[in-house]
């Protein structure tokens, strides 16, 4: 067979159901191959980064590896964004590219770009495939590495005349790569460690992040916190890993997480970090972070462990086989231990108490978190599982700070790279993985124009998503930083909540448009929207001037976090 | 800070080496000397790299070096277990009437004459980096037109205690 058969006989053989992509020159006798025949299905994106998003939606909804699929030149540029998306985010996925003629390479032939060279930096690995022999074992390898260790993005660059090569297909139950290993076991002795910490910790805290939805750890989370009521924090990446509704779930910490969230991360006397980085979002500064706490590092990757913050016991390996000896052998612990966090529990209960998120209704203003606490009561009311998406800014804040998800994989965001745009494709593709599942992307106004292309996609193939335009206007969380740090000088942010009309531009996507300007009408419009049976984009125009709160303002220590201003507009 | 010798087995495959060089530009580590070439097999090539860091940030190099397909194993060198040479080229300018002194005292350094000119000597000198250093500072009175030095390369010394090659992180 072909070149380009094999590539689909690979995907076939590796499970993959779907793909997202657009041809072009140099990839086009792969997509010849599909229509010659294939199980994988793929989804026509308009713009190649729309593509990337929809393979990274794919992943987060579904735990398998996403795929996207492009051509060389402005096909893999225009891939990158994603694929630095994934990188930061750890999304496995694979990315496949056409390249040119291998006698073209280096030659700066028509839609040449060193593809793998640009991407270096924000891949696990890379091949560029210009032996037809080399084919087979780069794709077999990409999916390897894609989805073992810490989860991430490959790209597999196969020149045009591999994909037209006649070749021999067999595909490898082996992988043959001597210098990947990730750690498949963890170090007893230290489980030993973590547990006798855990067990004479005074004020715990487990510090919960994206990690435990890749290392598919969060069933073991739920245990470790019921069997020993351990309290915790969920970052953004983490949230949905442990029910959002869990009575011991403080919820999200950092730069716009709850007051109570902050201080319980921050006032703790041990620190159990399991699948976190200690990014600089949920730290604040660094040296006034957790100042009084021991810290256990849970981690897949050891290059994570001690990056940020020294950890006193490292505990590298998978999160899910790492949780499941803690639970026993903090079990064992206690036999000698008894908890003496109880006082800590209270603690951390009154401050929740005292510091609830906050904002100030206003007659006659709809305040962009109305719509997103209309979108959670009307969440409660869908048959079946609900999935968000969002942008990023401060919507996607808002979104963090009021969703309700108490299941893994039913939020989904850009962490790391804060990829404005990443939200509407990011739903196509987690539709496409969870047909059954309602898709609800949370978007801004200013990241909605940067991928809206994409509802094109939604309408005509079938993958019904629901967008809420949180509009208002501006580049809201410039707009914010301007307000509070830049003496209210207001430098290009203002984009206009007339321009364009979002409900017309859904129409002309073949999608349903709304529009909503007062609160009377969200509810009924929000669920109109739900049950257009298509498409449908909600305009909600909002309050301009609504910021969110609470704040850690950028190199801050995290306990300083200043919440939402009272009624009188005074913060504190 | 201090200066530290990583030696690098990788596989011998395209792009390996700009993986490696491009994590150390891309996570903000300055490469003093790096040499690369074959070993005893032909499918893995051995790295050998000078970095000038804290001791907190070697051990974050190591660790993102490993994760690099690549890379089969990431040693330190330290200097007391292991042996390093480096090998330099030295083009001085000598007139004619003071070519004789030069070239016996290079003699004397250990060096070797690798090619004579009008108005120029080039040496040879191979040796521990503190003894390239030494001949380069010994010449460099009559004045060093141009000078190439590979890098230091470096294995561990099979008498050192302990087991051979330990890897400094485990994965």
């Amino acid at each position: 067979m072909l070149g380009s058969d094999v590539v689909l006989r690979a995907l076939e053989a590796e499970g993959v159901d779907i793909v997202f992509g657009i041809p072009g020159g140099a990839i086009l006798p792969t997509y010849d191959a599909m229509a010659r025949g294939t199980t994988v299905r793929h989804v026509l994106a308009r713009h190649e980064q729309g593509a990337g998003h929809m393979a990274e939606g794919y992943a987060r909804a579904s735990g398998r590896v996403g795929v996207a699929i492009a051509t060389s030149g402005p096909g893999a540029t225009n891939l990158v964004t994603a694929i630095a998306d994934a990188w930061m985010d750890s999304t496995p996925t694979v990315f496949i590219t056409g390249q040119v003629r291998s006698d073209l390479i280096g030659t700066d032939a028509f839609q040449e770009i060193d593809a793998t060279g640009i991407t270096m930096p924000i891949v696990k690995h890379s091949w560029l495939v210009q032996d037809k022999h080399e084919l087979v074992p780069a794709l077999k390898a990409a999916f390897h590495v894609a989805r073992t260790g810490r989860q991430g993005p490959v790209l597999v660059d196969i020149a045009k005349d591999v994909q037209e090569a006649e070749l021999e297909f067999e595909w490898p139950d082996e992988v043959d790569l001597p210098g990947w290993r990730p750690p498949r076991r963890v170090n007893a002795r230290q489980i030993r460690e973590a547990a006798l910490a855990i067990a004479q910790a005074e004020r715990p805290i487990i510090y919960a992040g994206g990690g435990v939805l890749n290392g598919d750890a969060c069933r073991e989370l739920l245990e470790l916190v019921d069997s020993d009521r351990l309290p915790a924090v969920v970052t953004l990446m983490g949230k949905g890993c442990l029910p959002d509704s869990h009575p011991l779930n403080y919820g999200p910490p950092g730069m716009h997480g709850s007051k109570y969230g902050n201080w319980a991360l921050n006032k703790s006397d041990l620190v159990i970090a399991i699948g976190t980085r200690f990014d600089d979002r949920v730290t604040g500064k660094v040296s006034a972070f957790a100042p009084g706490a021991k810290v256990i590092h849970f981690d897949i990757d050891a290059a994570e462990v001690g990056k940020i913050r020294a950890a006193e016991i490292p505990v590298v390996g998978p999160l899910k086989f790492a949780l499941t000896e803690l639970v026993a052998e903090l079990r064992t612990a206690r036999e000698e231990h008894t908890p003496k966090h109880e006082p800590w529990l209270r603690q951390l209960e009154e401050w929740r108490a005292s510091f609830p998120y906050r904002y100030t209704k206003v007659d006659g203003i709809l305040k962009p978190q109305t719509a997103i606490e209309a979108l959670r009561d009307l969440s409660t009311t869908v048959d079946g599982d609900v999935i968000w998406t969002t942008g990023v800014g401060q919507h996607q804040m808002w979104a963090m700070q009021y969703l309700v998800c108490d299941k893994p994989r039913s939020f989904i965001t850009s962490g790391g790279l804060g990829t404005m745009g990443y939200g509407v494709p990011a739903a196509v593709g987690a539709k496409a993985a969870r047909p059954d599942a309602t898709v609800v992307c949370i978007d801004g106004d200013g990241c909605f124009q940067m991928t809206c292309q994409e509802l094109a996609t939604a309408a005509l193939e079938g993958l019904p998503i629901v967008t809420v335009v949180i509009n208002n206007g501006w580049l809201g969380m410039v707009r914010q930083w301007q307000e509070l740090f830049y003496a209210e000088r207001y430098a290009q942010t203002h984009l206009t909540k007339q321009v364009p009309d979002y409900a017309q531009l859904a129409e002309a996507y073949g999608c349903a448009g709304f529009t909503v300007e007062n609160e009377d009408d969200l509810e009924s419009t929000l669920a109109a929207a739900f049950d257009a049976g298509r498409s449908a984009v909600v305009d909600v125009r909002c309050d301009p001037e609504e910021k969110c709160f609470p704040m850690v303002p950028a190199g801050a220590a995290a306990v300083d976090v200043i919440e939402a201003p009272d009624e009188e507009g005074a913060l504190r | 800070m201090s200066t530290h010798t990583i030696s690098v087995r990788m596989e011998n495959k395209p792009g390996a080496l700009a993986r490696v060089s491009q994590l150390f530009s891309r996570r903000g580590y300055n490469i003093m000397s790096l040499a690369v070439g074959p070993t005893e097999r032909a499918d893995i090539s051995r790295l050998t790299l000078r970095v000038d860091c804290r001791d907190d940030s070697l051990e974050q190099i190591e660790k993102q070096m490993h994760k690099l397909v690549n890379v089969l194993r990431v040693t330190e060198l330290v200097a007391d277990e292991s042996l390093e040479r480096e090998l330099a080229l030295i083009t001085v300018t000598v007139s004619p009437d003071r070519r004789a002194e030069l070239v016996s005292l290079s003699q004397l350094a250990g060096a070797r004459v690798a090619d004579i000119g009008r108005d120029a000597v080039t040496f040879e000198v191979v040796g521990r980096p503190d003894q390239v250093e030494a001949f380069e500072e010994l010449v460099r009175p009559y004045g060093v037109r141009e000078l190439v030095r590979t890098g230091r390369i470096g294995l561990r010394r099979p008498s050192a205690n302990g087991r051979m090659n330990t890897p400094t992180v485990s994965v």
